[in-house]
């Protein structure tokens, strides 16, 4: 996921790794079949904020790269995300 | 959304995964059935807005320029703000002292008692309350602004790679942020950083954010060193933002030392822009900040006082400074202040009042309210530009405060963190005085405050 552009949205596949990171995760509502799209870089490139069910969540790019994804052809308007 | 999946799992991940999705379907469902959305021309415009505001605040050009100027504007409001009340106050105060010591004087009181009275308590009180209370009220109630309307996440964003690049957790930056009202607040808040390394990293460095009970010393004596209050902001915030740089330091060399260990995982939430709710903030905070000051004022600057001036009048504080004073003037100090320090450990607050009333009693100056006579106080004192920096310094990195230590030892439950604590700072705060004042009298840098 960490390798997503801000604007790109994709669908939750499948989560690596586990412990209390997977756990959080999951509360977070990073669960598969969920869409989730990069929103924005922090100033020095990491972390990145991620949109997931309406909430604004930010993770280190090593963290989110335990989000296995696949890029949602087609609309790329921005979402519903604050 | 896929269809409910049936088959065998192949792990206890898998499980916990797929009970997961089952759950947020199960509650999606719900959501579903009991709300309804619409999308409103209104509500899409301002969520464009926030979106904008947010690109704004974290990008690459002006991120860290508008959290720079924020602090800088914050400061610079602080300064202008305080002057009115404080000067009002220090006139209530003088001509309440004239009051009682005609009352005194009127039953025929003895001396010392008029002094432990007056000298010690009163001034003592009345100095922390005049010059003190105005900058912490208006500071603590921006600040609270600023948190109400939903920034300071933004700022830990902003900050993580920084903290991520020495080992320490991005939500630190929140933490110093809490440390900014009370350092022994920011220690508690330490709780939300998970990893218990990163905690402590957090909890041993959060004294180099000057506290509400330090803010208003800086400020004072930065307006005396660079004069108008836009300059002396911006010393503030260079002070402010040297904090940040060695709270940096400091990290980084104890994840490489005594807290070795690879950075855990960040997860925060960057919750919607809320309108702050002015009124109500504004009169909490201070409401907040005068009574806590006037408790403080009354439980740890009253007995301070009286301490004080039994030292004064014994002569036993200017044996100790006289004591102190070689090895502050290797750091650009005197006696006085170093006893101040030492004397004000139970609280921040009560450092400056402190000296000023060492300074008085040593001296012969005899009313010392409002900025100018603390001007003249310390012009007494032999005070330059470089022992305003260094007191400045020494306030921004020394050891924590009493109440600081007591909230350090019931979070980490060690008496070694806590000497840590003590130790970290202390040391850090010698060595950047002692360089600063070496290096300013190597280059002949040492002006008189006053001319």
């Amino acid at each position: 996921m960490s390798r997503l552009p801000p604007g790109q949205k994709a669908e939750v596949r499948r989560l690596l790794g586990e412990g209390p990171l997977k756990f959080r995760l999951l509360d977070l509502g990073f669960v598969p079949g969920t869409t989730v799209e990069a929103v924005r870089r922090s100033p020095l490139g990491d972390p990145v904020a991620f949109c997931v069910r309406g909430a604004l969540v930010a993770l280190r790019s090593k963290d989110a790269d335990l989000v296995l994804v696949e890029v949602l052809p087609g609309d790329q308007r921005r979402g519903a995300c604050p | 959304m896929s269809a409910l999946n049936t088959a065998p799992c192949k792990s206890p991940a898998d499980l916990q995964e797929r009970v997961a999705a089952a759950l947020f379907r199960e509650a999606e469902a719900i959501a579903n059935r009991a709300t309804k959305v619409t999308e409103e021309e209104d509500s899409r415009a301002l969520r464009y807005l926030e979106r904008k505001l947010d690109d704004f605040l974290t990008s690459r050009r002006t991120g860290f320029l508008l959290m720079t100027a924020l602090l800088a504007f914050i400061f610079w409001l602080t300064l202008v703000g305080t002057n009115y009340p404080s000067e009002a106050l220090a006139r209530l105060f003088s001509w309440g002292e004239k009051q009682i010591l005609a009352f005194l004087g009127g039953l025929n009181a003895p001396l010392w008692l008029q002094g432990i009275l007056v000298e010690g308590i009163y001034r003592t009180v009345s100095w922390v309350v005049a010059v003190m209370l105005p900058p912490m009220a208006i500071f603590f109630s921006l600040f609270a602004l600023l948190e109400d309307v939903g920034y300071l996440p933004r700022v830990a964003f902003n900050l993580d790679r920084l903290f991520r690049a020495t080992g320490a957790h991005g939500k630190q930056a929140l933490t110093m942020a809490m440390g900014f009202g009370c350092n022994a607040v920011g220690v508690t808040a330490c709780r939300i950083i998970e990893a218990p390394r990163e905690r402590l990293l957090a909890i041993l460095t959060n004294v180099f954010t000057p506290c509400n009970g330090r803010l208003p010393t800086l400020m004072a004596l930065a307006a005396l060193f660079a004069g108008g209050g836009l300059a002396a902001s911006l010393l503030l915030c260079a002070l402010v933002l040297g904090g940040c740089a060695i709270t940096l330091g400091v990290c980084y060399l104890l994840s490489r030392t005594f807290l070795k260990g690879l950075p855990s995982y960040f997860v925060l939430e960057l919750p919607p822009f809320r309108k702050p709710q002015v009124g109500r903030v504004l009169l909490r905070s201070l409401l907040d900040r005068t009574a806590l000051v006037l408790v403080r004022a009354v439980t740890v600057a009253a007995p301070a006082g009286a301490l004080l001036w039994v030292l004064s009048a014994s002569g036993l504080a200017a044996k100790a400074a006289a004591a102190l004073d070689p090895l502050a003037r290797v750091m650009g100090l005197d006696g006085f202040i170093l006893l101040a320090f030492v004397l004000g450990w139970p609280a921040n607050e009560i450092v400056l009042p402190v000296l000023l009333a060492c300074y008085l009693s040593a001296g012969t100056m005899v009313e010392a309210e409002s900025l100018a006579g603390l001007k003249a106080v310390l012009e007494e004192h032999g005070w330059t530009h470089l022992t305003a920096l260094c007191y400045m310094l020494f306030s921004l990195l020394h050891f924590p405060c009493g109440t600081t230590l007591v909230t350090i030892y019931r979070e980490t439950g060690s008496l070694r963190w806590v000497c840590w604590a003590v130790l970290i700072p202390l040391a850090t705060a010698c060595l950047a005085c002692t360089l600063v004042a070496q290096l300013a009298r190597a280059l002949g840098l040492v002006t008189s405050l006053f001319t």
